[in-house]
């Protein structure tokens, strides 16, 4: 062992492979051509603009809107790489319920709203044959206070959190799975700064630990310079630069990232 | 003679500013050198000559226009970090490269302490013993480099540049690494402390780290030296 694994250097097999992404919305194309691989525990960060395909490329690789062209493939715990638009819509469902996570920009999208905290951590857990109430709970309390909510809140609805609370309550509900895997959408945005920067660091925290593999959409060139290794650039629905996250922002190539950098108000 | 460590051959910059009416910036053309274990290689030349650019080139990021830098470590395939993946380059930091930077780049909430810690804990492993371990080192160079008790569990957002850029010395420095860059570790301390500094780097170089710096100070870079290079050697032939 110790003979060979200071050795290996090269990357671990990916987790993710995505290739050659395209859609179109009509005459508009939305993503062209897009490909990279996600290796496990890699968080990546895909910026640019509104309008320049991020969440078209998150949604496509999630299995939440069927691109034209390309494909996504995953490598799953038991059956190895597979094809998530080769899947049935239950594997699909099952997968996203499991070993991957979704965490939306507006909390209300990705919670129940109207039913109690410890049941939203609760939910996956049950769709997976989970039954024993008290473990439930048990559980359920752990992750209110791994994301810092009050264990006293368990019984409460999220309509009557804040939305720091909401979105922290969001993520514990996706990581209660402990998934592998887990896409963001602009997590933080919307957010007063203070509650953002317990967030950012939170989630900073939790992929570290967990080893969890994360893209992250966001507009923040901060936010993707605390989460994440690697950095995607999107414009017109091409990516126009790709590297790790300093190299991008400390020494942009493109003129579409120059731009971005250089516009942002240094605090 | 066993090879060099760090080995730098034909390295150029250029800076194209695609808003500025496509101008270049030559910053540094045709570096070349040769760093082995325990040297300490100070850099020196006037402002502008790309000594940063040299250091934020070989810790990647900074990328590199032209030329090679390989990085050999004992019984590890030798890396050319101009052509490295990421994953190589995210793996070759954290275990292989210190850099301390002018300034600490704060993380939200997280104390003093534990910024200086992090390097050494493992990702996936946040067992409580392993934690316990790396806050006391922690403390240990907190201590060292005269950061007050009361300060520790405070997140460095509110310190001093002083204090901060201690703490971003202990932090980059408390993992022993084989390769350690230093841009101007010592700008805004005063006679004592960049004394220990001077300390940290000579035991760093015993210990057989292969060290590049630059530093405003003549002082310290005196006292530190094993060997200098002046980058106007290397300033591009128009």
């Amino acid at each position: 062992m110790t003979l060979i694994s200071p050795q290996t250097s090269a990357a671990p097999s990916a987790l993710l492979q995505v290739r050659g992404l395209g859609k179109n919305y009509g005459d508009r194309v939305a993503l062209k051509d897009v490909s990279f691989d996600l290796w496990p525990g890699e968080v990546l960060a895909v910026v640019g603009e509104s309008g320049s395909g991020k969440s078209t490329l998150l949604n496509a690789i999630a299995a939440r809107s069927r691109p034209d062209t390309g494909s996504v493939h995953f490598m799953t715990r038991h059956e190895g790489l597979q094809e998530v638009y080769g899947m049935t819509e239950a594997q699909q469902r099952l997968l996203s319920r499991t070993d991957w996570g979704f965490v939306h920009q507006n909390a209300a999208d990705g919670l129940r709203m109207d039913v109690s905290a410890g049941a939203n951590v609760g939910e996956r857990l049950m769709g997976l044959g989970e039954r024993h109430y008290g473990r439930l709970r048990e559980i359920a309390a752990g992750w209110l206070e791994r994301v810092e909510i009050d264990v006293a809140r368990m019984d409460d609805a999220p309509r009557t959190f804040s939305g720091g609370m909401r979105q922290r309550l969001q993520i514990a509900r996706n990581l209660v799975t402990e998934p592998r895997l887990v896409f963001m959408d602009e997590p933080t945005s919307g957010l007063d700064v203070s509650v953002q920067a317990r967030l950012l660091d939170m989630l900073r925290q939790l992929t570290r630990k967990m080893q969890l593999a994360a893209i992250v959409v966001t507009h923040d060139l901060a936010v993707a310079r605390l989460l994440a290794h690697r950095m995607i650039v999107m414009q017109r629905g091409c990516v126009v630069e790709v590297g790790l996250t300093d190299q991008v922002l400390d020494d942009p190539q493109h003129p579409y990232t120059q731009l971005l950098v250089s516009s942002v108000l240094q605090p | 003679m066993t090879q060099a460590l760090l080995q730098i051959q034909g390295v150029a910059k250029r800076f194209t500013l695609h808003h500025q009416n496509g101008v270049e910036l030559a910053v540094l053309g045709e570096a070349n050198m040769e760093v082995r274990a325990g040297e300490c290689v100070v850099l020196d030349g006037p402002s502008g000559m790309g000594k940063s650019t040299l250091l934020k080139m070989i810790y990647a990021n900074y990328r590199t226009s032209a030329g090679s830098i390989w990085i050999r470590l004992p019984g590890r395939a030798p890396i050319d970090v101009t052509s490295a993946s990421p994953y190589e380059l995210v793996r070759l930091r954290k275990e292989s490269i210190g850099y301390v930077s002018q300034f600490l780049r704060v993380i939200p909430r997280v104390s003093a302490l534990d910024v200086v810690a992090e390097p050494l804990l493992d990702d996936g492993d946040d067992s409580p013993e392993i934690l316990q371990v790396a806050r006391v080192e922690a403390g240990r160079w907190l201590t060292r480099l005269r950061i007050p008790e009361r300060l520790w569990h405070l997140p460095p957002a509110t310190f001093s540049g002083g204090e901060q850029q201690r703490i971003n010395i202990a932090r980059s420095m408390i993992k022993p690494r084989p390769l350690l860059l230093l841009d101007e570790p010592t700008a805004s301390l005063d006679l004592e402390n960049a004394q220990t500094v001077i300390d940290l780097i000579r035991e760093a170089s015993a210990r057989g780290a292969a060290i590049v710096g630059i530093f405003h100070d003549v002082h310290v870079g005196d006292a530190v030296a094993t060997r200098r290079i002046n980058l106007a050697d290397f300033r591009t032939k128009e």
